[in-house]
């Protein structure tokens, strides 16, 4: 009777300990290799383990994703894609035949062009423009690939985000991060497969942006808060030593071991392993954020302990710890880069506090070997309009720029991308894309891609369909693929 | 394939073409709609959408076939549709309970479905589980609360005859029944307390709804008129407030409040989820693929799905007065000295004339937009804002209703905009009303608020959507049910919601039945008889006993639709007072017990696993329905609302303590401890929750304060009990499991505490301070015993 299922659980146990043990000295492959008859892709319901470390379609380039998601729209104008013929016509209204297909959240079709005033210039052997508000990131040009030419159907912020993260705009779709997740299962043993690291104020989406959807929630994301505890509940209760949580734990899993015997309920099995990979994570976690060891020169990088680069530059750093310690997917929510007004001014705020960590992170996963098997992505839900936004009349620095779903710019480094590459095109005033098209499900094909997927065949059953990250559409953006 | 409306494996419907339009031209493979698609370069627009493009030798045979006359063989002309054969959409069948040899096992004609099946398969059921497991059953399952050892005690004696049907019948007279019972229906409402979005403000009145739902379940609310109530309330004869209130059903949708949103995207996206809802929990239908093109599986038509949002087209939104027993007095009697006050403010500041001037600009930029970049800002934000304010606007002061009236000034005065810009005098006059009235507003004890939906005298048209996109119209539709079920009587001209209402709950409608049954077994035995209880049709499966779950159908019309009695009936079968342990014998066979040879383990759902932390530490707060609470939220969480937009205030004192049901959801930030344990997002309706099992579970238990808390609680009551230790440790377990321990078990926690204790002297605890904290460590264990979040 319950004795099969004694030694089904002691199975469980010896194999974990076994890759416990050869977790370090193997890299996720060779687990994935391992721990393939685990039920690849949830062919099976894992009774023991869902994140165990899985083998996607075929050998990936990259195996590690981090998501710098600049929430609310970066102006693709003023930072990447040079545009000067809008200081030609800067406070002109355009014909109507250029603007008749336009989809606009604030301003009307007739309101005025807005000139950049950046200076841009080419960098790097490739020559890549970048403008005078990323004079760290333009350093990097070599390793990065420009897409000047995203799409995307949505053109306010939620549904934006639903688009860039699950790839449709109706909600309750499992998020990119859960995805790859779900695919890869986690490397790490003492820590989540998929985190999320914020900064600035909270995002339109919030959580809508690494949810598992209608997917199991051992594959969401698992948010690394910037205020407060980093993981929810880490710490034990005040007056909770180490030992004391120790304790508890071994009579919690005794009782369940017991408990497990009189019911046969394999779900105990995967209880206790879930306290104990709780308790992992309680004795990792500290280690993981405490950057003490690091060496002054690499805080200073990404300009830790320093305004205004202290948060992003922590969160970059963090993210290069995480992808270390096996974390698949780490997605970095930065709010607010929705510059309706005061554009120049505030733009320039954000690139202050972000672009040199973002160029550090960069530089450090290259220094380290890092940067091939680590795949950046850079963007936000959509771009901006090549015309003004104005709230206020009289404050003539009021100007801003509204939100603009055509050719707006993405950059990619990493994980098997070309860089120094810039693809696509935009028309002379930034409205429409003249060459190469890309849509946010052409981008979340070539993310799967780069990790050994293909997008066709990464599909969850929910209420009787087959569903994709890239539902109908994405085509691999093969330009970019070194 | 079909989309828009064409379907393209069936002779005469390819002919007749689509919502946009024939598609094949006969004779004229050229101009033929169908090979431009297929020879489009353009992503998106060439067909077929997936998959590789169509070679140009298919392409020549294609355009050819069509040249030549477009004739299709015969046996494709009319492609017989096996859609409509389908198990679910057939009526229902009045089944013989099935003869069986075990007959003494039998207690209700449940068991003999159940045995019927066991013995055709060579097997039996499992044995009764134990008195003490089936009180904790019982109790968890009726009341959403474990048993407390006082009613053990009890229950253990009383050995009278009908003792088990007594103790059924004293927890369905329970408040707390409805309670239980509320929680499914809400996941089915997809209730919440804010809008949802960027936004996601919080709805004040959005209580009300779900204090409605609690007594109308404990109220024994037959399931017709609970169906009605909620669907077309407000269009019965003479209708009550709270059949008003019921109507807060529909009013559960997402509202987009970010500034620039399209208010009538954000309505197409509210009656999309209108229709879906009604679909998923009623017919159990997915019928949400019909948005955008024919359903693939299912015999719905496009046309169909919008002549149902038809029905919901008409409904607008109403936010009413609904208040509970006591509020009227106090209010009315403020009520003289608020409005006189308020007249005097309005009046001292001249309101009333700079509201005018700021209707006219605000009505000016709407009929004309782009004159004033500012005033069309201010528009875009009010819009998004204050529901149906242009047209308060439109129809003048005197147009409006009170509440109308109110609602538009209050916001005039919150947010005047660029109206009166540099004008100090008047804004000064603005802010002083807007303060004064605020300190009047605080003296007004006001009547709990709801949300509800009245008739919309305009009848607004409703039209397909062609491929789901409200923008581009297709023919109108009027309002009209799915013809694959018997067809629906219109009391009037035109059919309502009301008819609607009715026709889902009529006696020929065999979804219905189905689907209610199916779900309230699902919640006895962690399953449905149709495992995937919110799709009913072919891509769902197929029920597990087909006729059980019709006899059960048949109980509840034949009872008058009478849901407790249906949990009576459920609940007395032998069939449910099984065992739930694991069977060796059938884990090969039946893995996932299709067969029902035993009952299940079912990890409770979220909130009630909070409500057995506190009820068991004698920490819970008891009152039943009202307003949501806030528990104390770690920090880290609000915060992550929109631009720190989220407010959570704790609530006072004994307040915090109460039912996991209560607390407040504010979707963009929902509750931790509830999302760890699964609790849906309330975005869509949920059937079933999924049941995970995650670290953040154990740290949650573990280290959260409310558990921590219920630990203590339990701490210091074994601290100041005396006896022995076995004597205190069967009393834990009375508490916190509802049965004794095995010798081993004591003899593990004998263990522990005595570890911990050397624990906490080592650290520098006093001996006696050691023994009262290891106490705590027990009761700590206990509630993180993967069987105290389990109903076995």
């Amino acid at each position: 009777m319950p004795f099969m299922h004694i030694d089904q659980y002691r199975q469980i146990q010896a194999r974990r300990q076994f890759l416990q043990s050869w977790a370090c000295g193997f890299g996720g492959l060779a687990l994935g290799g391992m721990m393939a008859s685990d039920g690849l892709l949830g062919a099976t319901a894992p009774a023991v383990n869902p994140l165990a470390p899985k083998k996607p379609h075929f050998t990936p380039k990259a195996k590690h994703v981090i998501f710098m998601f600049m929430e609310g729209g970066p102006s693709q104008m003023d930072l990447f894609d040079p545009k000067p013929a809008l200081r030609k016509y800067h406070g002109q209204s355009l014909p109507a035949s250029m603007t008749k297909d336009l989809k606009l959240a604030f301003i009307k079709p007739s309101a005025a062009v807005l000139g950049s005033p950046r200076t841009f210039k080419p960098h790097g052997k490739s020559g890549m423009q970048f403008s005078d508000y990323l004079p760290n990131l333009a350093t990097c040009a070599d390793d990065i690939c420009q897409i000047r030419s995203m799409h995307t159907e949505a053109f306010n912020h939620h549904p934006g985000q639903l688009m860039l993260f699950t790839g449709s705009i109706q909600f309750g779709r499992p998020t990119m991060g859960a995805w790859v997740t779900y695919g890869l299962g986690s490397e790490s043993q003492n820590l989540p497969g998929f985190v999320v690291l914020s900064s600035g104020v909270g995002t339109s989406g919030g959580a809508s942006n690494f949810l598992s959807g209608f997917m199991p929630s051992t594959y969401q994301g698992t948010q690394f808060r910037s205020s407060g505890e980093p993981i929810l509940y880490l710490s034990n209760p005040e007056g909770v030593s180490r030992e004391t949580q120790r304790a508890g734990l071994d009579a919690i899993k005794d009782l369940n071991e017991k408990h497990f015997t009189d019911t046969g309920d394999m779900e105990i099995a995967s209880r206790i392993a879930s306290y104990e990979l709780a308790y992992r994570m309680q004795m990792s976690a500290p280690e993981l954020l405490d950057f003490s060891k690091e060496d002054p020169k690499t805080l200073e990088m990404y300009g830790v302990g320093k305004k205004p680069t202290n948060d992003f530059g922590s969160n970059c750093l963090l993210a290069r710890r995480l992808v270390e310690r096996g974390v698949r997917y780490v997605l970095m929510m930065d709010a607010s880069w929705d510059t309706h007004t005061n554009l120049n001014k505030k733009l320039k705020e954000k690139c202050d506090a972000t672009e040199q960590p973002a160029a550090a992170l960069i530089k450090d996963l290259k220094q380290r070997g890092l940067l091939d098997e680590t795949l950046i992505v850079w963007g936000g839900e959509f771009g901006r309009t090549a015309m003004a936004e104005i709230r206020n009349l009289s404050d003539p620095d009021n100007a801003g720029r509204d939100h603009h779903p055509n050719g707006y710019t993405m950059w990619l480094a990493g994980g098997g991308i070309k860089g120094g590459t810039t693809i696509g095109a935009t028309d002379e005033m930034g409205f429409n894309i003249t060459e190469d098209k890309v849509h946010i499900h052409d981008l979340q094909a070539t993310i799967l891609n780069q990790l050994g997927f293909d997008h066709t065949k990464l599909t969850f059953r929910h209420t009787g369909r087959d569903y994709r990250l890239t539902d109908l559409g994405g085509e691999v953006v093969k330009k970019i693929l070194s | 394939m079909q989309m828009n409306g064409l379907r393209l494996d069936d002779g005469e419907a390819a002919l007749k073409g689509g919502h946009s339009g024939v598609s094949i031209i006969v004779g004229d493979g050229s101009r033929s709609p169908l090979i431009s698609r297929v020879t489009s370069t353009e992503k998106g627009k060439r067909m077929p959408p997936a998959g590789d493009p169509l070679t140009a030798q298919q392409i020549a045979i294609l355009k050819q076939w069509i040249d030549s006359g477009a004739k299709w063989p015969v046996a494709a002309t009319k492609a017989a549709d096996p859609r409509s054969s389908h198990w679910a959409y057939q009526p229902m069948t009045k089944p013989a309970v099935p003869a069986v040899k075990q007959s003494s096992w039998i207690r209700n004609p449940i068991d003999g479905f159940v045995l019927a099946r066991l013995e055709k398969e060579g097997t039996s059921p499992s044995g009764e589980a134990s008195p003490t497991t089936l009180l904790r059953r019982l109790k968890l399952d009726l009341l959403g609360l474990p048993p407390t050892p006082a009613e053990l005690t009890e229950w253990l004696a009383d050995t009278s005859p009908g003792a088990y049907e007594k103790w059924i019948d004293r927890f369905l007279r329970s408040p707390h029944y409805g309670e239980r019972w509320a929680r499914p229906w809400l996941d089915l409402a997809h209730y919440a307390d804010s809008d949802g979005y960027e936004k996601d403000s919080v709805r004040p009145g959005a209580w009300r709804f779900r204090h409605w739902v609690i007594n109308a379940l404990n109220n024994g609310m037959p399931f017709d008129q609970f169906t009605i109530e909620q669907l077309a309330g407000d269009l019965l004869p003479g209708p009550t407030t709270e059949q008003k209130v019921a109507t807060g059903f529909l009013r559960n949708t997402l509202t987009n409040r970010e500034a620039g949103v399209d208010r009538r995207e954000d309505r197409f996206d509210q009656l999309i989820n209108r229709v879906n809802t009604v679909g998923t929990t009623w017919l159990g239908v997915t019928i949400g693929c019909t948005q955008c093109h024919d359903h693939k599986y299912d015999p719905f038509k496009q046309k169909e799905y919008y002549s149902l949002m038809a029905f919901f087209n008409d409904a607008e939104d109403e936010d009413i007065d609904a208040p509970l027993d006591g509020e009227m007095g106090p209010y009315l009697r403020a009520l003289p000295e608020y409005r006189k006050q308020k007249a005097e403010i309005l009046e001292k500041y001249k309101i009333p004339e700079l509201q005018d001037k700021w209707e006219r600009a605000m009505l000016a930029a709407i009929d004309d937009p782009g004159k004033d970049l500012e005033v069309d800002f201010n528009v875009t934000s009010m819009k998004a804002m204050l529901d149906y304010a242009d047209r308060m606007i439109r129809r003048g002061p005197g147009g409006r209703t009170p509440k109308e009236s109110a609602r538009l000034t209050a916001y005039f005065l919150s947010s005047p905009g660029n109206a009166f810009k540099g004008d100090k005098e008047a804004l000064a006059r603005i802010k002083d009303a807007r303060e004064k009235l605020t300190e009047a507003n605080a003296k007004l004890p006001p009547p709990s608020q709801a949300q509800t939906v009245r008739s919309n005298q305009d009848n607004p048209v409703t039209n397909i959507a062609l491929r789901g996109d409200w923008k581009s119209p297709g023919v109108e539709v009027s309002p009209g049910a799915l013809g694959i079920l018997p067809p629906l009587k219109a009391a009037g001209p035109r059919a309502t919601r009301l008819d609607l209402a009715r026709w889902l709950v009529s006696k020929e409608n065999p979804l219905t039945p189905r689907v209610i049954a199916n779900r309230n077994w699902q919640e006895f035995f962690g399953r449905g008889l149709v495992r995937t209880s919110e799709d009913f049709g072919l891509t769902g499966e197929k029920p597990s006993h087909p006729e059980l779950l019709d006899w059960l159908g048949n109980q509840l019309i034949e009872n008058g639709w009478n849901i407790k009695q249906l949990h009576k009936t459920i609940v007395m079968s032998a069939t449910y007072r099984q065992a739930s342990n694991t069977r060796s014998d059938l884990t090969d066979r039946d893995p996932e017990n299709m067969l029902i040879a035993r009952q299940a383990r079912m990890r409770l759902p979220a909130e009630l696993i909070r409500d057995s932390a506190l009820a068991t530490s004698g920490i819970l707060n008891p009152a039943v329905g009202g307003k949501s609470i806030k528990p104390a939220l770690p920090k880290g969480v609000a915060e992550l609302g929109y631009g720190n937009s989220v407010k959570w205030k704790e609530s006072d004192g004994m307040e915090r303590y109460r039912r996991g049901l209560y607390v407040h959801f504010q979707r963009t930030t929902p509750y931790p401890q509830l999302m760890n344990f699964d609790e849906p997002d309330s975005n869509v309706a949920c059937s079933r929750r999924r049941t995970s099992n995650t670290p953040l579970q154990a740290l949650n238990l573990m280290n959260d304060p409310v558990f921590f808390e219920a630990a203590a609680a339990l701490g210091e009551q074994l601290t100041s009990q005396h006896g022995p230790l076995s004597d205190k440790l069967e009393s834990l377990f009375a508490q916190c499991l509802n049965r004794k321990p095995a010798a081993g078990e004591k003899a593990t926690l004998a263990n522990y505490l005595d570890r911990q204790t050397a624990i906490f002297v080592k650290e520098g605890r006093s001996a006696e301070d050691a023994q009262k904290d290891a106490w705590t460590g027990l009761a700590r264990v206990l509630l993180n015993l993967d069987e105290f979040i389990t109903r076995e």
